[in-house]
């Protein structure tokens, strides 16, 4: 029975996995960019919505969807004034960009709200859980992993059922010819990393609610990030939610076997996968 | 009334001139053939009228407008279209999002306003049983006429079609020509690059050698395939 309950607990912890990784396949999937800064746009979604609930009293779930059109906003702006200066065919400009970027993000955090650790307080919430028979399971985390669930639901819904998601799919496919067709590859981008900063967002309510925070733990969840999406196929969504989940349940199981073994389990969950199915789960369902 | 104006256009990568001071007009209804040998710069000239890439000197003007530093999806929405020597479709859209994509986008509507035109166009380029049809799964044929109806759901005034005849049989070729030349008569203005000189002879009304990104003649089919210096160059017979 208790492996039963850990596994549930590793299921769900894929959740939080899988909203990190989902911004990063969004982006990836649609301009090929890899974000190196991902990790810590998440953490710094995490100190707006900690500025939110301390300084003005908010709700932690008001003040994420205050912090929503705000990163959206962010994440527009880099995408036109920055971004798209350096994306095209060498693949080496974005990555030395989107470094920098991790170093200055960390570095203002750092300067902003020193190395102390913080987190986003939700009260009860918390400690609330339910009993679901087989096991007793945190609210938290099953609120988590329905906001992943229903995040990939509604960008699924975007990319196959909107003008603006074949505009998505077709820019991913062929800017040049895109382009030709009327579609602004510039602004469909600058939407796409919008977007990918509103999927950040509400990881970050999770990371900042479920654990303390500090300016440096970034890249760290941009490496379960990175392992998420490439486990499940680079951009596909629901290959994400997969590849989130194989980590989680990874870290879980090791945890439960010896506390230390928690991280490396899940990396080498990651590298057996690579080395049964090196272009991930499912390579074919990718944008 | 001219359409299309090109003025002493050059473009160069790197050191290789690849349009060399190209000037030419094109009216209003009017369809203007070009030819000339593999590397005479005939898809740069493409390029650089669509905005795929920018001319390095001269201008060029559409609609009796300076569009030499417009953007590609500017000029889309202005009326130039263009279909592709190698089929480009979005591979993994079905054929019906490849052209409500382009009609919605490059027209500036929402994608209720343009799914009868689509139908339509798919009807006329007998692409309409394969609308559902995921692009990447084509046939050549089918590739080559998704090309032109992509290229026609953006209501273009000016459509540019980069061998659209090659590696196509005979039979193929004949009914693809018989499509342009519906498009052509419902008053569509048309460059075409080809070397199936007989599907371009049977529609251009004008023909434009280029070499070496120069325009080396231009004029009635007829003469411009008696020139000597076109036959020396581009067939190949010395005269």
């Amino acid at each position: 029975m208790i492996w039963v309950d850990t596994v549930i607990q590793g299921v769900l912890l894929g959740g939080l996995y899988t909203l990190f990784a989902t911004g990063l396949s969004l982006v990836f999937g649609i301009m090929r960019l890899v974000n190196l800064a991902h990790g810590d746009f998440i953490i710094f979604g995490a100190y707006v919505i900690l500025v939110l609930v301390t300084w003005m009293g908010l709700d932690p779930f008001l003040a994420v969807l205050i912090a929503m059109p705000f990163m959206f906003a962010l994440g527009y702006v880099l995408q036109i004034v920055m971004l798209n200066k350096v994306i095209g065919d060498e693949i080496l400009p974005p990555l030395l960009v989107t470094f920098g970027l991790s170093i200055v993000v960390q570095n203002v955090l750092l300067e902003g709200f020193t190395a102390d650790t913080q987190r986003i307080h939700a009260q009860e919430l918390q400690i609330a859980s339910v009993d679901l028979g087989v096991a007793t399971v945190g609210v938290l985390p099953l609120l988590t992993f329905g906001s992943a669930i229903l995040v990939i639901v509604i960008l699924q819904q975007i990319f196959y059922r909107t003008s603006l998601g074949r505009a998505f799919r077709a820019t991913s496919d062929d800017p040049v010819t895109a382009s030709l067709m009327g579609i602004k590859t510039d602004n469909i981008f600058a939407i796409a990393t919008g977007i990918a900063m509103v999927v950040v967002t509400i990881s970050a309510l999770y990371l900042g609610m479920r654990a303390s925070f500090d300016p440096a733990i970034g890249p760290a969840r941009l490496i379960y990030a990175f392992e998420a999406v490439i486990i499940g196929g680079l951009g596909s969504f629901w290959g994400t939610l997969v590849g989130g989940v194989i980590i989680g349940v990874a870290q879980v199981l090791g945890a439960a076997v010896n506390p230390e073994w928690q991280i490396l389990s899940g990396h080498v969950a990651f590298i057996i996968v690579l080395l049964v199915r090196p272009r991930g789960l499912f390579p074919k369902a990718g944008l | 009334m001219k359409l299309l104006s090109l003025k002493n256009v050059s473009k160069n990568f790197g050191a290789l001139k690849v349009t060399d001071d190209v000037s030419f007009t094109l009216n209003e209804g009017e369809a203007l053939g070009i030819i000339g040998p593999n590397g005479a710069g005939k898809s740069t000239l493409f390029n650089l009228i669509t905005g795929s890439l920018n001319v390095a000197a001269g201008t060029i003007e559409y609609d009796g407008v300076d569009i030499t530093r417009s953007s590609a999806a500017a000029r889309c929405l202005s009326g130039i279209g263009r279909s592709f020597q190698i089929p480009q479709p979005f591979e993994k859209l079905t054929v019906f999002e490849n052209l409500v994509v382009a009609a919605s986008f490059g027209r500036n509507l929402n994608e209720a306003e343009v799914t009868d035109d689509c139908v339509e166009i798919l009807e006329k380029t007998e692409l309409i049983g394969k609308a559902n049809a995921i692009a990447g799964s084509l046939s050549l044929l089918e590739r080559k006429r998704l090309e032109l109806a992509r290229a026609m759901s953006t209501q273009p005034k000016l459509l540019l079609l980069d061998e659209i005849a090659g590696g196509l049989t005979d039979g193929e070729c004949l009914a693809l020509v018989d499509t342009i030349r519906a498009i052509h008569k419902d008053g569509v203005s048309i460059i075409w690059i080809e070397h199936v000189l007989h599907a371009l002879n049977s529609v251009v009304e004008r023909l434009l050698v280029l070499d070496f990104g120069r325009v080396i003649e231009q004029g009635e089919p007829q003469n411009v395939m008696n020139s000597p210096e076109v036959k020396k160059i581009y067939l190949g017979i010395d005269i």
